[in-house]
């Protein structure tokens, strides 16, 4: 399998007055095109950082990271802007959806910055929104929404520039445990399509559904684990997601 | 990115806040709508003056017999006549910048047509008088040269003698009207010029060959004296400052007056006096639209002060947007798009409300207004430049976030 992220020896200071913060020190790690990673580790541990990094928005102080086979680490901020549109989708903790626009505006969004036509970006953005079940929810504005449905349009978000990656930043920190389920059936769905997904937790429940632990302590890499991930089924979650998540559970 | 792009966000931004952005742009909205009514309604202010003055002549200088010192007890002005008909056309032939003079002599007299009678100012001036002061002829004809020279008892009357005489509307050309009960015939009605300045009824006149007057209404011989004035028209109007010194001049060799003396005539500029009365209105004018200037550049403030707001309160949103692609100068757009399409939209606004309340104003109060739409794409310019000017600071303050802080941003 290719590799799709190469991390090698990055190093990330943060300088606060005349005090050195070593957030990640020398880490490396490669994940390859499909795999479903978690990155586990503490409060402060820099598993933030390193999401940062991995998602182009932040340089590391040394070493290489080569993202898709081009070398990343050292880019302007304008070829992030383009590098976070067109390889990397994200989906955040608190959803970061806009409030008082609908679900296919919020979807579309990121096709403004790639330059598609109005008409497209809506074609797209609905056709994203029913690749995570929610399809008919196209008008309906965040706050009309339940939590999981609200992160299902983020990912839908984060898919819709059909990227290469998705960083999920503790996906389901802001959500019970029935919808982390729902969410986390949605990712999973989106790795058997041979999507690759990196998501950052600190809870051990959700890294199970992953197929690769990669633990982070002090800024460094502690481990590195394969497991066999364990299937999110959704209860009482709509038909089309249940179904959608895990068709031989149907 | 296509061109509308960048509008659509902004408007759409701008109208999840409706309430919010219209406060925002009354700022705009009143500094330009003052400015447009100010400027309308002054322009218009000047037309008016403008016309009256050009009722009254063009390019006229008016020459008037000066005061009579008697034992040190000065008489008004033109009480005793001290121009002389020589000096007329002294006037007339030794100024070069002076295009035509004709004296003007009036009285009241009782005119009178066979049915009823009316009492009326009547004078007598050369036919040069009608071209100075822009009077037309409505029907008929003027008088001319030779019914001067010979004295023909002619008149071209006013069209409020003709009503009062002959009824309203009625056209008695060639019909006899008796001035002091000595038959005159009317060979033309004058253009109705209506009010002039001072309130007085214009068209209350009747027009006789100077001649004429003198020798069949005044009833006296020829004299040295002129018993009136002397309206004198220069080449130009910025001629007639010239013409006013010259005859000071001329009058004052011809008169013999030394240079302590006082002067036994008087010369007004009329042409300097509408100057400096449109001056006096153009500046009253521009300092009213100064004050309104005032107002856009506080309105200017208002947009930078809820663009900073605006700014502050969608962190999270830029961050975000930062995040999935949106390059700083796309920011900077979004936002700089946003201040000026607030104050665009309000200088349109402003200039609607100007016009609509110049208009009400002006038909309210009786003032005459002139659209400009030379200054109504200047303001909307203007206000589309101050919406650039205030928008940019915060837009930068946008554009500089850094997205991994500002999606932090609680």
């Amino acid at each position: 399998m290719a590799a799709l992220m190469e991390l090698k020896d990055i190093v990330k200071i943060y300088r606060m007055g005349d005090q050195e913060l070593r957030a990640l020190d020398g880490i490396s790690l490669t994940v390859n095109d499909g795999e479903f990673v978690a990155i586990m580790g503490a409060s402060g541990s820099g598993k933030s950082t390193l999401m940062n990094l991995m998602g182009c928005l932040d340089r590391p102080t040394s070493g290489s990271y080569r993202l898709a086979g081009d070398e990343v680490s050292r880019l302007t901020t304008n070829q992030l802007a383009q590098v976070r549109n067109h390889i990397i989708g994200f989906v955040f903790q608190g959803f970061n959806l806009l409030a008082r626009t609908s679900s296919v505006e919020n979807v579309a969004l990121p096709l403004i910055y790639a330059g598609v036509s109005k008409r497209e970006r809506l074609k797209r953005a609905e056709e994203a929104l029913g690749q995570v079940g929610l399809a008919g929810r196209e008008h309906h504005h965040p706050n009309q929404l339940s939590g999981g449905q609200q992160q299902r349009v983020a990912i839908a978000r984060a898919l819709v520039t059909q990227p290469k990656v998705i960083l999920a930043d503790e996906p389901t920190g802001n959500l019970d445990s029935r919808t982390s389920v729902e969410v986390m059936a949605v990712l999973q769905q989106l790795g058997r399509q041979g999507l690759t997904v990196v998501l950052v937790t600190h809870e051990p429940d959700i890294a199970n559904y992953t197929g690769r632990v990669v633990v982070v302590r002090d800024g460094r890499l502690v481990s590195d684990t394969p497991q066999r991930p364990v299937q999110a089924v959704p209860a009482g979650a709509p038909r089309g997601a249940a179904l959608a998540a895990n068709p031989t559970a149907a | 990115m296509n061109l509308l792009t960048p509008f659509e966000i902004a408007l759409e931004a701008l109208l999840l806040n409706k309430a919010r952005s219209l406060l925002t742009t009354l700022g705009i909205i009143i500094g330009v709508a003052a400015v447009i009514a100010m400027m309308s309604i002054g322009e218009g202010a000047k037309g008016k003056v403008k016309a009256a003055f050009d009722s009254l002549g063009t390019n006229m200088v008016v020459v008037t017999s000066g005061t009579n010192k008697t034992g040190g007890v000065m008489s008004g002005a033109g009480t005793q006549p001290t121009l002389t008909w020589d000096d007329m056309r002294a006037i007339r032939n030794e100024i070069p910048l002076v295009l035509r003079v004709s004296p003007i002599m009036g009285t009241s007299a009782q005119v009178a047509s066979a049915d009823t009678n009316w009492n009326t100012s009547v004078r007598g001036v050369y036919p040069e008088y009608f071209t100075i002061r822009n009077w037309y002829i409505a029907s008929g004809s003027f008088f001319t040269k030779a019914d001067d020279d010979t004295a023909n008892k002619v008149a071209v009357v006013g069209r409020t003698v003709i009503n009062n005489l002959y009824g309203n509307g009625a056209n008695p050309i060639g019909q006899t009207m008796r001035i002091k009960n000595i038959p005159f015939q009317i060979i033309g009605i004058l253009v109705v010029k209506g009010q002039n300045a001072m309130g007085q009824d214009t068209d209350d006149t009747v027009m006789v060959p100077a001649k004429t007057f003198l020798t069949k209404v005044q009833g006296t011989s020829l004299q040295t004296m002129i018993p009136g004035a002397i309206f004198v028209q220069a080449t130009s109007a910025e001629a007639t400052s010239a013409v006013d010194r010259e005859i000071h001049i001329l009058l004052r060799a011809r008169h013999r007056i030394a240079r302590v003396e006082d002067e036994d005539f008087t010369v007004r500029n009329l042409q300097e006096i509408f100057s400096a009365q449109e001056s006096s209105i153009q500046t009253f004018t521009t300092l009213l639209a100064a004050v309104a200037g005032v107002s856009l550049l506080v309105g200017g403030i208002g947009i930078m002060n809820i663009m900073l707001v605006s700014v502050t309160e969608r962190t999270k949103e830029i961050g975000l947007r930062m995040a999935i692609g949106a390059k700083p100068a796309v920011i900077l757009q979004q936002f700089l798009v946003e201040a000026v399409t607030l104050s665009l939209a309000g200088g349109v606004i402003g200039i609607v409300l100007g016009v609509t309340s110049a208009f009400v104003l002006s038909s309210h109060f009786g003032w005459a207004m002139v659209f400009q739409p030379g200054i109504m794409a200047l303001s909307a310019g203007v206000s589309a430049l101050v919406g650039v000017f205030f928008g940019l600071y915060p837009a930068q303050r946008a554009a500089r976030l850094d997205p991994i802080e500002a999606l932090r941003h609680e």
